[in-house]
């Protein structure tokens, strides 16, 4: 009986989750949102899904050769960064704008500080920033969705009727009658991003996501509640009485809450953090919502907290099981 | 039968993998060679009370230590001492061991005799020569916690039969096997250190032993068994104390700093037995268990036995094993040769195959807070790992390092593999040496 025995220190088994199965969670809960794109936005949604996913897999690829790194294309973050990325952009944007922003992601925003989990800020939200400014016309051209969609492969294009966003109307002031029903904000069937469109779909990824616990559900509920409540307060023209339901609703609220915010590498990793952080994000947005300039102000409220992120980590160490409190 | 009065946090279900439950302890043959070191505890090594050539009886004393925090080590066999030189240990060094050849007799030393004696330190006297030391794994000689350090007072004492890590069902046994014996161990406890409360903690999946052990509860005056969440590590003193009492033992202190006092089921039994027999702690029940082994059973083995020869019993290795464990798969020690022997703490031996051991390559941090929210003592993993891994040692005891148990949970979970509570190790090794290197630096 003569073995090659492993002499590691315990434990010496381990649960049989991985980064590749918690990725290909993220990816399975995107779906419903992508198939909602492609129904109401038609097959152009589609197509831009791919050119990011694929663009992001192809940098991402070229990016650890080039710095001689093993690849990681394996683990199939790049796939969730590019289909991000393009349910942040608008249906109607062209097809080289959406490759470049998978390129900036994956090289700029990831590889170059340091690839997975090392990341400061959201790679697609960063992207979408970079766009933004780059190319604000074809970022914020929006497109209605197909009044018929099961021809809508046909309807989608250059051609499509561009539109306000239900945001957009309301910062103008639009009277309430002017605005999409609650149901069709429910349902997705407004202009908007690809992905944060319909609220549906995006609750049915999230239900999955927090199942399978891949997500926790304290930024979610801290971020969106708090957008519930300023809006609330202060969204209407006395106090208490904004329509925070729409808020809740409209723009890119729900993908932010349950599928950015929510980034391991830009979130704190504990309880407490994770709602400091939802907090912070609820009221950035409701800020820049309802004071600032821009109608939306998801995507950059997250960014900003991704920037504090370090710091809550650092400042809420918890008290350990029968210990004392001590900031590292 | 009463419930959990508080849950810790964190802690992991990990599949129970105990189908050796129902499985009743088998009696191993006598060994051809039998190898006793000559520390099988936490604390000072015993010096050798014999040399090569000597005979020796079965439960006779042939190592003791003058230290306060020690056990003494006694013949498992009768025979002739064959060899007493340092010898591979379990734990993976070299300990000074000796090596003995049974004739096959078993005839018992003359000292082993049922235990009287006048007064309770008396006895705590007489327990302390009976060798035993805590079963559950941790070895910390058992008399030493018998008598507390003068001011504190005890008021609770707890049984632990949580028996949380996977596969080992040897406690389990114990409660099915000598559920009385328990019990009685228990309030012999009761008396010695004046407790008037106990409590059976078991885990709730073991249905039949919180039963059995309930329904003779009623015979005894002040004992009751708690019925625990089956989370691991619900076994780990201070989650136990918590789910029992709902105190929480200081960090860096004691459960008596709190007033309770924990022994293993299987530790109170064999001191019942020592109490009422006299034969010192020769034998250990042993759950070999793992994909690889061919028939995983439930063994009475006498300490000493190799590896091997328990292996050999369970009909050898169906699958090539990729890690020989003692103990636990969350916290036992992995075995290099099967020369080793059985020890006072062994209560369980796995031979795991590859696939079960998952040997999975390291992966980068994602920081997903997994580990953070698996921990049961409330520590950050993940950044105590990035600290080591920076060369930061220090740093890390800003993320209570030594606050850590090291029950693997952290390492269990994490979806890139990563070594979170080796390094945490490697970091108390670490800082450890650098006092010592301080200390000594004066010279």
């Amino acid at each position: 009986m003569e073995y090659n025995l492993l002499a590691g220190s315990s434990p010496h088994i381990r649960s049989s989750e991985s980064t590749r199965k918690l990725m290909l969670d993220v990816i399975i809960a995107l779906t419903p949102a992508a198939a909602a794109a492609v129904f109401f936005f038609g097959l152009n949604a589609l197509l831009i899904i791919i050119v990011t996913v694929a663009s992001c897999m192809v940098s991402e690829y070229i990016s650890t050769r080039l710095m001689k790194k093993p690849s990681t294309i394996s683990d199939l973050s790049a796939v969730v960064t590019g289909m991000l990325l393009a349910f942040n952009l608008s249906p109607s944007v062209p097809l080289w704008v959406a490759a470049i922003g998978g390129a900036f992601a994956v090289v700029i925003v990831k590889q170059l500080f340091g690839g997975l989990g090392h990341n400061f800020v959201n790679p697609a939200l960063a992207a979408r920033a970079f766009l933004m400014a780059s190319w604000p016309v074809y970022m914020t051209t929006w497109q209605n969705p197909a009044a018929d969609p099961i021809s809508s492969a046909t309807y989608a294009g250059a051609d499509a009727v561009s539109s306000a966003t239900p945001l957009a109307m309301l910062k103008m002031g639009a009277a309430a009658d002017a605005l999409p029903s609650l149901t069709d904000l429910f349902t997705g069937n407004v202009a908007g991003c690809i992905g944060e469109t319909s609220v549906l779909a995006l609750l049915i990824g999230a239900a999955y996501l927090l199942i399978k616990r891949v997500i926790s559900i304290e930024i979610p509920a801290a971020f969106i509640g708090t957008v519930g409540v300023m809006t609330w307060i202060f969204g209407g023209d006395r106090l208490f009485t904004g329509s925070f339901l729409y808020h809740i609703m409209a723009g890119g609220l729900i993908i932010g809450a349950f599928f950015m915010a929510t980034d391991y590498s830009t979130s704190p990793v504990t309880a407490r953090g994770r709602i400091i952080m939802g907090v912070g994000c609820g009221l950035l947005t409701s800020v820049i919502r309802l004071y600032g300039g821009y109608p939306e102000g998801v995507s950059y409220s997250i960014l900003l907290m991704n920037l504090v992120v370090p710091l809550i980590d650092r400042y809420m160490v918890p008290k350990s099981f029968g210990g004392v409190k001590v900031n590292a | 039968m009463i419930n959990t009065l508080k849950r810790f946090k964190g802690g992991i279900t990990a599949s129970h993998h105990k189908k050796t439950s129902e499985f009743e302890t088998v009696k191993i043959p006598l060994p051809s060679r039998v190898v006793i070191p000559m520390l099988q505890h936490i604390g000072a090594p015993c010096t050798p009370l014999v040399k090569k050539g000597d005979s020796v009886l079965v439960g006779q004393k042939i190592g003791d230590s003058d230290s306060m925090i020690s056990a003494p080590v006694h013949s498992s066999v009768s025979g002739v001492v064959t060899d007493v030189r340092p010898m591979l240990y379990p734990g993976g060094f070299e300990v000074v061991s000796a090596e003995i050849e049974p004739d096959g007799q078993q005839k018992p030393d003359d000292s082993v005799v049922p235990v009287k004696a006048a007064d309770r330190e008396g006895i705590i006297k007489k327990i302390r020569e009976s060798g035993i030391v805590g079963l559950g794994g941790a070895g910390f000689p058992t008399s030493v916690k018998l008598s507390p350090p003068p001011g504190k007072k005890l008021d609770t004492l707890i049984i632990n039969g949580a028996e949380c890590e996977p596969y080992i069902t040897s406690d389990y046994r114990e409660m099915m096997e000598n559920s009385r014996r328990v019990l009685e161990g228990a309030r012999i406890l009761m008396e010695l250190t004046q407790i008037p409360e106990a409590y059976i903690g078991i885990e709730s999946n073991k249905p039949k032993a919180i039963q059995r052990l309930s329904e003779l509860a009623r015979e005894f005056n002040g004992i009751k068994v708690v019925s625990l969440p089956s989370r691991y590590p619900q076994g780990g003193e201070k989650q136990l104390i918590y789910a029992v009492t709902g105190r929480k033992v200081p960090a860096g202190g004691l459960p008596s700093h709190i007033g309770v006092l924990v022994h293993n089921v299987n530790t109170v039994s064999n001191i019942a037995e020592y109490i009422s027999t006299g034969m010192p702690l020769i034998k250990k029940r042993v759950t070999v268990e793992g994909s690889a082994v061919a028939k995983p059973m439930n063994l009475e083995v006498l300490i000493g036995t190799s590896l091997k020869d328990v292996f050999e019993f369970c009909g050898g290795f169906k699958e090539k094993p990729a890690k020989i464990i003692m103990g636990g798969p969350m916290m036992g020690v992995a075995q290099f040769s099967l020369d080793n022997p059985v020890v006072k703490h062994t209560n369980a031996l796995l031979a795991l195959t590859d696939k079960e051991a998952n040997t999975a390559r390291e992966g980068v941090c994602i920081r997903c807070g997994k580990c953070v929210s698996a921990c049961p003592m409330g520590l950050m993993p993940l950044y105590i790992s990035a600290n080591v891994e920076l060369g930061r040692v220090e740093e890390t005891l800003k993320y209570h390092l030594n606050d850590c148990i090291e029950c693997g949970c952290c390492s269990y979970v994490c979806p890139a593999s990563r070594y979170l509570v080796q390094s945490i190790r490697y970091a108390k090794a670490e800082l450890k040496r650098r006092q010592t290197l301080k200390a000594g630096g004066g010279n």
